[in-house]
């Protein structure tokens, strides 16, 4: 077993008992990058001296005594969020050369921790995609079959855990980013209540919408990685005040007497065999493990995808005009007036489907159409929104396939926007709501991943943490994709 | 739902993006496509349902009037595109 | 056509900056005046990527204190709305502001002009925050621009009125009133050369009776009340010299030019913008309960109105008098300090509105900046009531004092102006005058009254002010009766 082979919980107690330094952990997994990141193109920019200073501080610690969830344990970040004199582009033209000089509150919590920074991971540019293709700088690769997609938009950061190139990572989910990217890299990914994680520093894509979440390789370190992070911040007038409870506590219960609903909408047409057989074979395990399993019926589901692609593109569309070359950024050469600078800069520095959802909020939001597309878009919002409390009110959890599909190769999807849409049907209601959702490995299809995703109520975290540990230690160790 | 090149147009121009004609074309076959299925949304009654304003029941969130330190000059402008002396700079608004 | 058919219809937009410490959304120092460029920005209000707002509680309080102030109605939800437009100044490419659900709303202030009220409607008003200052520069051929940010998102709120003024003097008048409000308030200085205060005016002309409105023409960038009014002037001859000649008055948007007293069109090629506004998904909505409303309602100061009415019931003055006392701040404290050391209130106000207004308009300084005490003027009364001074001399040591803050017993002393006394020094220089202004002697004689007042002039001119007038006109018509 080698020293990148160590889950979090893992290398703390290695950590912990000396038995290997924060210096020697993060030495082993920048050696990992340099081997492997070539072919799997997760990291945008590796930290390296970063790293270096970041485990050397955190030995200093570990010696001095002290003893903490993270410290020490190397992590990747999504290039989303901003760190401190450390260059963040959002996978765009459009901020290449941006160096912030301030930390997202998450980043900062996550230093204070002893967390050790590894680098920032390969996404799809703003956070709008589904399979990290729309980076503006190169693509990812899924470590299961380096022709295929890792998922997106958090698809370096689901990559790198797959790989064994981080400990632990985190992304965003604003429609499904941190949930798909996880079950088509079989790893674990959380997208926590909206609310529960700060988003500030977090560069915004949809505001209602994104949220903060961890990629793991078990369910115990994905709520390590959240419970690090997760909690009330002055600078987010939308984070929610509540206290963050005890994840890890959560997790030793069996299941009986819990009651999960299944939602018939989720299973697709044109939902893989594959993914539906697996799923299907999981959420029997959940029966035989002493859940109350049961059917649920979730009217509005399919009206989901229309309502998030005129709600989040409308966010997006004010959340990008900032990006005028102005402030920071990049600006086009040999502009002769604002206006020329804004266009051309806009031209140049966002990528084809920036732009067209920047288009496609913009319509939604214009004079004549605002009630019919925006407005109508929300209040079907509350009618997805209520689907889900009415289900909770008969169910504790529902679980569901996190992507109709395993991954798909390398442009497959690229020539067809709606055809990309379509992969975030089973996350995108779960987004709309404001709820907790994560995604667990329950089986492989071909050889690829499938992913299990277990929804809570709001605040419901503990109870997703218990179901998905419970199903962890009934479907015992998922394997880790080889690579060569 | 089809909409047409001008519509494009005016679009670009409220979002100020400069895109070329080919863009256009594409955009339109495609924004058309996507609002056609936005078109489903009208199958559904919504009358008397009010619009998620906020999906958290959080209200009246407000600080203190306190002030705190801003950032130093060289951070606001190390990014700038342009600059001169203590100002960022941007070429004449022409309106 | 004569000019007097038409009837304007004119409505004011003022954006006042609101005195917090901090700026609307984030906690870099508000008071920017005198800053150096860009040392009071932070990544929040200059829009760095990931950035959110935080709503400064004190703006929304301050937006509250002000409304209950103007009458306003305050709802029981309020929220934020961006409003979306491209420009340099504008950090987010988005501005939030109120939409739908404003602070408050459906209010009125009450005008005096030349004696007579007038109430004007606030239609509404809202919290939103200001944007960079934008600098325009000029290097041979080329025009380039320079931003300072430290501006960028200072509370305003936006008044906006029904048009229901009806002249240039009511629309400067809405302003001072505006303006003494907000500083009474302590929200605001309302100083609008200083740029506290910036006001946009929209103005239409109709035939008189008529319900319809005429074309409206809205003129930007008045940087003072007396601006506004010179604007309007200007703006209603040019609307009634073009519906007079039967052409139509062109809906736009105009600029005034101070030096030239006349107002200029901005038409650009920009069609009007659609501002897209939706709902601020990063600041949760503002829910007013009642008692929050009565706590501020507690917390207001007397305003310039009651101030007005209980001047006119507590000293007896006529409203002309007390409309003139409570016209700022510091005019209506200058007043209450002085009636307290001297129970002639009349006689306080005909010199404040007489002679300390006068004095300040002449040295174009506003009173907070002057030398003027209210016991320099109290003195001065004294020594006039004791017969010390003459009522000519009590003008001139007042003067003085207010200019340079000497003290006027001082002034008195060191300068010799004691009333002269003497009745021989009097019979001498009444003699003196008759002597040297036979003509008016003789119009006198030949029954002209007013001549009298000509000799005692020449008196009072001979002796520097310093001879009681009532005296000397007393021993002039003896001497001249006699023969």
């Amino acid at each position: 077993m080698e020293a990148y082979d160590l889950n979090i919980q893992e290398a703390r107690e290695a950590l912990r008992t000396g038995q290997i330094s924060s210096v020697e952990l993060t030495e082993a997994y920048l050696d990992r990058i340099a081997r492997f990141d070539r072919s799997v193109q997760a990291f945008l920019a590796v930290t390296a001296d970063r790293a270096r200073s970041d485990a050397r501080r955190a030995d200093e610690r570990i010696r001095a005594g002290e003893d903490g969830p993270l410290l020490g344990v190397p992590l990747a970040l999504k290039d989303i969020f901003c760190t401190n004199g450390i260059e963040t582009t959002c996978a765009s033209r459009i901020l290449k050369g941006f160096v912030p000089p301030f930390d997202a509150t998450v980043v900062a919590r996550l230093g204070a921790a002893g967390a050790v920074l590894l680098g920032k991971t390969n996404m799809d540019e703003f956070a709008m995609g589904s399979s990290t293709e729309n980076s503006a700088f190169m693509s990812t690769r899924n470590p299961w079959d380096l022709e295929r997609v890792p998922g997106g938009s958090s698809g370096g950061s689901a990559a790198a855990v797959a790989a064994r190139m981080a400990a632990g990572a985190f992304g965003t989910d604003t429609g499904g980013s941190i949930r798909q990217p996880a079950a088509l890299c079989g790893v674990v990914g959380i997208k926590p209540t909206y609310g529960r994680v700060s988003r500030y520093g977090v560069i915004a894509f949809a505001s209602s919408l994104d949220q903060v979440g961890p990629f793991a390789r078990t369910v115990a370190d994905a709520a390590t990685l959240l419970a690090a992070v997760a909690g009330s911040d002055p600078y987010d007038s939308t984070s929610l005040p509540n206290p963050v409870p005890d994840y890890q506590a959560a997790m030793g219960r069996d299941l009986h007497g819990v009651r999960v609903g299944v939602p018939d909408e989720y299973f697709v047409r044109g939902i893989e065999p594959g993914v539906e057989a697996s799923v299907r074979q999981a959420i029997d395990t959940l029966a035989e493990l002493g859940a109350d399993v049961g059917p649920v019926s979730m009217g509005h589901t399919a009206y989901a995808l229309a309502t998030y692609y005129l709600i989040a593109p409308a966010e997006a569309s004010a959340n990008l005009a900032r990006y005028d070359s102005v402030k920071y950024g990049y600006r086009a050469p040999g502009v002769t007036s604002t206006l020329d600078a804004y266009l051309r800069t806009r031209a140049d520095g966002f990528g084809p489907e920036v732009k067209r959802r920047i288009m496609l909020g913009t319509y939604a939001l214009s004079a004549g159409y605002y009630d019919a597309f925006y407005v109508k878009a929300q209040k079907v919002r509350t009618l997805i929104k209520a689907d889900f409390d009415n289900a909770f009110a008969d169910f504790d959890v529902l679980v569901a396939p996190t992507s109709p599909s395993v991954a798909f190769p390398l442009g497959a999807k690229t020539q067809d926007p709606l055809a990309m849409y379509l992969s975030d049907v089973c996350t995108l209601p779960v987004s709309l709501a404001g709820l907790p959702g994560l995604s667990m490995p329950c089986g492989l299809s071909d050889g690829l991943p499938v992913g299990l995703q277990i929804i809570g109520p709001a605040l419901g975290e503990e109870t997703i943490f218990r179901v998905a540990a419970a199903y962890e230690r009934a479907r015992g160790p998922f394997p880790a994709p080889s690579l060569s | 739902m089809a909409i047409s090149l001008e519509d494009v147009e005016h679009i670009a121009h409220l979002a100020r993006l400069g895109i070329s004609d080919d863009e256009k074309r594409t955009f339109r076959e495609q924004l058309s496509a996507i609002l056609e299925h936005m078109r489903t949304l009208t199958e559904l009654d919504t009358s008397g349902i009010p619009p998620t304003a906020q999906v958290i029941p959080l209200r009246n969130v407000m600080r203190d009037d306190e002030v705190r330190p801003s950032l130093p000059r060289e951070d606001v402008l190390r990014n700038a595109p342009d600059r001169e002396g203590e100002f960022l700079r941007v070429p004449p608004v022409l309106d | 056509m004569a000019r007097a058919t038409y009837e304007p219809v004119i409505g004011l937009e003022t954006h006042v900056q609101l005195q917090t410490k901090s700026k609307m959304f984030c906690a870099c120092s508000a008071d920017y005046a005198g800053a150096e460029p860009n040392t009071h920005v932070c990544p929040i209000c200059m829009a760095m990527p990931g950035t959110l707002p935080v709503m400064n509680r004190r703006a929304v309080e301050y937006a509250f204190l002000t409304a209950l102030a103007l009458n306003c109605e305050i709802p029981e939800a309020s929220k934020f709305d961006r409003k979306n437009y491209p420009y340099p100044d504008l950090m987010k490419g988005y501005q939030i502001s109120q939409y739908d659900l404003p602070f408050s709303s459906h209010g009125h202030l009450t005008v005096d002009v030349d004696g007579e009220s007038h109430r004007v409607g606030i239609t509404r008003a809202h919290l939103e925050e200001d944007t960079a200052k934008l600098l325009h520069r000029r290097n041979g051929e080329s025009t380039y621009s320079l931003i300072d940010v430290n501006r960028a998102g200072v509370p305003l709120l936006e008044i906006v009125s029904e048009p229901d003024i009806r002249t240039p003097a009511q629309a400067r008048a809405y302003l001072q009133k505006l303006r003494l409000i907000v500083q009474t308030l302590g929200v605001s200085t309302g100083n609008m050369e200083e740029g506290a205060m910036r006001c946009d005016v929209n103005v239409s002309l109709r035939p008189i009776g008529s319900a319809a409105f005429g074309t409206k023409v809205e003129v930007k960038n008045l940087n003072s009340a007396r601006s506004v009014q010179r604007a309007l002037e200007y703006e209603i001859d040019r609307q009634t010299e073009l519906l007079d000649r039967g052409e139509r008055v062109i809906q736009e948007t105009r600029g005034f030019d101070e030096d030239r007293g006349i107002t200029v069109s901005q038409r650009s090629k920009e069609e009007a913008h659609d501002y897209r506004y939706f709902p601020e998904p990063d600041l949760p909505p503002v829910f007013i309960s009642r008692e929050w409303v009565e706590d501020l309602r507690g917390r207001l100061p007397e305003l310039p109105d009651a101030k007005r009415d209980r001047y006119c019931e507590q000293f007896g003055l006529s409203r002309y008098d007390a409309v003139q006392l409570t016209s700022s701040v510091a005019v209506s404290s200058y007043f209450e300090r002085a009636v307290a050391a001297y129970q002639k209130p009349k006689v306080l106000a005909n010199w404040i509105h007489g002679e300390l207004f006068r004095i300040l308009n002449d040295t174009g300084i506003d009173l907070e900046a002057s030398a003027a005490t209210p016991q320099a003027l109290v003195t001065v009364l004294g020594l006039l009531d004791a017969g010390t001074i003459t009522q000519a001399v009590a003008k001139q040591v007042f003067e003085e004092s207010v200019k340079t803050g000497a003290d006027p017993e001082r002034i008195v002393s060191q300068r010799g102006l004691t009333q002269i006394r003497d009745t021989a020094a009097l019979e001498q220089a009444a003699a003196d005058a008759i002597a040297e202004n036979p003509q008016a002697v003789a119009d006198y004689r030949a029954g002209k009254q007013q001549a009298i007042g000509f000799l005692t002039g020449q008196v009072m001119k001979a002796t520097r002010g310093k001879a009681n007038p009532t005296a000397v006109t007393e021993i002039l018509r003896r001497r001249l009766d006699q023969g």
